[in-house]
């Protein structure tokens, strides 16, 4: 019997590739994918995806125990954390400056400036800096990270709408990338693309984050909206081909699921097991939909995690 | 694979007898695409073309059904590769692999476990599906009696594992009845095995660990002694080659109608996974991509809640958003002097708001009112989320008897809500919250006084 003729997709689209990294610091490129995840028998996979280990700028006060005792007193400091983070096996480190929320200590620029380059000193991987969400607070603190982490391309996030010119305009004067945030839907996030081109960014300086639903939160919208990004990328659109990243780590550890202990049905089952297991099962089912980059916060999961992408890239 | 209007045509004597009350054959063809008439009102339609085109109108993936009725399973007849094209229609069952070489009273335990757990979410029951019982004792006798034992524990569909067809006939003398899978046939047991599916009506797994060319070989010699019902057990051992071959086997089933492949598939997660880890993102993994029915080598409440959430996630009908009940839905432990905060009842606005409030250390009252499934911007612009709905939420559900105070709290975008809602519900304090969810918690801190 003749042999089974493959099923294989003739894409004329592809993945842009995204460099992080470089200037004295260890430099990897993100993307440049020509298939859907993981489709070796159809095209190739130039880059395989990394880990993000978030790491914050102050001792974060709504850590569930079971993250608190994995990294222990290196909470207390992010350059201290960034190592940690990286003997866990971080890829990148997510540093998240979260007192410069109005809410959190409403720190500035210039506390933003030492926790960047604290980590900056600590660790030789690429660094994402990460604002506190509040476009105006975002705008003070990412610039002067940016300046801080001049030519080592940074990425910054998160570049809204509202804020995209400045956070463009620091990344150009700089070389750093920009995170393109936008709440799960398709055209919002090709529509913050084309803005951020529009006013001079390279298309290789952008890296979208389509919003994070974890498991049972929203996971299907994410995962769909991501898979119809890559296609789109993939049939030959250029707007939406950009790599992707998801904030798995947040999103899962903020869940009930992750954090509570007691007073849950028994049905739930153990609240350990169980909470790794909603932070490897967010994470693989949005590797599969086509992130490129995915952030994680427990040690046992960056061990499992990386392991899963060293199986699924592997040559042969 | 659905025929279009032209290729049906070739099908039909070209006559245009006008005895099926179209004018033409071509007009009636493209009725019969439409489905709006069915083939065999043609009455010329030769027997050979009767059967080609049926064959051309099977689903490209065959639905399979195991197990007794009551709680049976079905599998298969898929339709497209990504569920935003449309859904996915038949969610994999999640099953437990039993040893059969193990001591009966751990054997009776699990089952017992297996099949009393169910775990609610969004007013959905979620629970595994069934055991797949392996003969790894390699003896005919003790594989029956284990079969037995599960079968009269647990109305649960069964997976018999056993490639000796003397214990696979040994079992299905005592469970035949139940339409459990047999597992399986190979290159060497397929004629024994596949006589034993045609006698006792059950559907036959077919194994081929070694390429697609293989296994598409057995499974047409399969169908030719006449065992229709099979589902395919390809190598699917690591991450790479899951969903590689899986994908290949979705996309050969509709992209080519390629039918002797067109088969909903089993997987063994665990089989060699070092750790249950592993086998929880496999297992994950063949749930988006593309599994019929999976079998798990570990039971823990820990593993298959998470595994049936994700499975209910990935099986949401993308094109109906899961509605959340309208209620007064209590967050936390709140008490009467709790704030209130209103919201849609479309499911990702509901989980948005709730984990939010979760998250920010107040205990609330969630107050959802009935939007039809839309979210906030959505349902204010078609009129579903008004000052007159969210009155009427707050009376029917007896707000005022859950609090202390008469204070809401509104989604910011819905500001403009405010004057209507204040002369809607008179005496009551409308607060307007912040536009994003994310922002709840450092709202209630600046706003409320716990």
């Amino acid at each position: 019997m003749a042999p089974v003729e493959l099923p294989v997709e003739k894409w004329t689209g592809k993945i842009k590739e995204v460099k992080l990294g470089g200037n004295g610091r260890k430099s990897m490129v993100i993307g440049g994918e020509t298939t859907l995840p993981f489709l070796k028998f159809e095209g190739v996979l130039p880059n395989k995806p990394v880990i993000a280990v978030e790491v914050q700028d102050a001792p974060p006060k709504d850590w569930p125990q079971a993250l608190v005792s994995a990294y222990g007193d290196a909470l207390k400091d992010p350059g201290e954390w960034a190592k940690k983070a990286l003997s866990f096996g971080a890829e990148i480190i997510y540093l998240r400056l979260k007192s410069a929320h109005p809410e959190e200590g409403n720190t500035g620029a210039a506390e933003a400036k030492k926790a960047v380059a604290k980590v900056l000193e600590a660790v030789d991987v690429p660094v994402i800096v990460i604002g506190p969400e509040v476009p105006e607070k975002d705008n003070e603190v990412l610039v002067a990270a940016s300046e801080v982490g001049k030519g080592q391309r940074l990425a910054l996030g998160n570049c809204v709408e509202k804020n995209h010119r400045t956070i463009a305009a620091t990344c150009i004067a700089d070389g750093h990338v920009a995170i393109a945030k936008t709440p799960i839907e398709i055209n919002l996030a090709k529509q913050l693309n084309i803005l951020l081109c529009d006013v001079g960014l390279a298309a290789d300086s952008i890296i979208m984050d389509p919003t994070t639903g974890s498991l049972g939160y929203g996971l299907e919208y994410t995962y769909s909206v991501m898979e119809r990004l890559r296609i789109a990328g993939l049939m030959g659109d250029g707007m939406p081909s950009m790599p992707m990243l998801c904030d798995v780590g947040e999103e899962s550890w903020r869940q009930k699921e992750s954090r509570v202990t007691t007073g849950v049905p028994e049905t739930w089952g153990d609240p350990a097991e169980r909470a790794i297991n909603w932070e490897i099962i967010t994470a693989i089912s949005l590797l599969n939909s086509g992130a490129n980059i995915i952030t994680l916060r427990h040690p046992k999961t960056i061990e499992f995690l990386k392991n899963s992408i060293a199986q699924l890239t592997q040559a042969g | 694979m659905a025929l279009t209007g032209i290729e049906i045509y070739k099908f039909l004597p070209k006559t245009n007898c006008k005895k099926c009350n179209f004018p033409t054959c071509l007009a009636f063809a493209m009725k019969v695409a439409q489905k709006t008439v069915d083939v065999s009102v043609c009455p010329d339609l030769s027997p050979e073309s009767k059967a080609a085109l049926e064959a051309a109108g099977r689903p490209p993936i065959r639905l399979v059904t195991i197990g007794p009725d009551a709680k049976k399973v079905e599998v298969g007849n898929e339709t497209v590769l990504f569920r935003h094209e449309k859904t996915f229609f038949h969610p994999p069952a999640l099953m437990v692999r039993i040893k059969d070489n193990e001591p009966l009273e751990s054997i009776e335990k699990t089952v017992a476990e297996v099949s009393s757990y169910s775990v609610e979410r969004v007013g959905i029951d979620m629970a595994p599906n069934g055991f797949a019982i392996d003969n790894l004792s390699k003896d005919a006798g003790t594989f029956a009696k284990v079969a037995a034992s599960v079968a009269g524990k647990s109305e649960l569909p069964l997976v018999l594992m056993s490639t000796d067809p003397a214990a696979m006939e040994a079992a299905l003398e005592k469970v035949g009845g139940n339409r459990p899978l047999i597992y399986g046939a190979n290159a060497e047991n397929w004629e024994k095995m596949a006589q034993l599916a045609a006698k006792y009506k059950c559907a036959l797994a077919v194994i081929g660990k070694d390429g697609l060319d293989s296994l598409s070989e057995l499974t047409e010699k399969i169908t030719k002694a006449g065992v229709e019902d099979l589902v395919l057990a390809p190598n699917t051992a690591n991450l790479s080659d899951s969903i590689n071959t899986l994908t290949q086997l979705r996309r050969l089933a509709f992209k080519k109608a390629f039918k002797p492949l067109g088969y909903p598939v089993i997987t063994f997660p665990g089989a060699a996974s070092k750790s249950v880890e592993e086998e929880a993102i496999l297992a994950a993994q063949q749930i988006g991509k593309y599994a019929g029915i999976i079998v798990l080598d570990h039971f823990t409440p820990a593993l298959f809640y998470p595994l049936l959430t994700l499975r209910l996630n990935i099986y949401t009908d993308p094109q109906k958003h899961i509605q959340v009940t309208s209620a007064i839905y209590p967050i936390g432990s709140p008490k009467e002097t709790s704030p209130v905060c209103v919201t849609t009842n479309f499911s990702l606005t509901y989980f948005s708001v709730a984990g939010e409030l979760e998250s920010s250390g107040f205990p609330a009252w969630l107050l959802v009112c009935d939007t039809e499934g839309l979210s906030v911007l959505t349902a204010w612009a078609a009129g579903k989320f008004d000052a007159e709905r969210i009155a009427k939420a707050v009376k029917t559900l007896n707000l005022a008897e859950k609090i202390s105070h008469q204070k809401i709290i509104l989604p910011g975008k819905v500001a403009v809500l405010r004057g209507e809602l204040e002369d809607e519900l008179k005496g009551w304090d409308i607060m307007i919250g912040p536009p994003e969810a994310m922002d709840i918690g450092s709202y209630l801190k600046q706003m409320w006084k716990n």
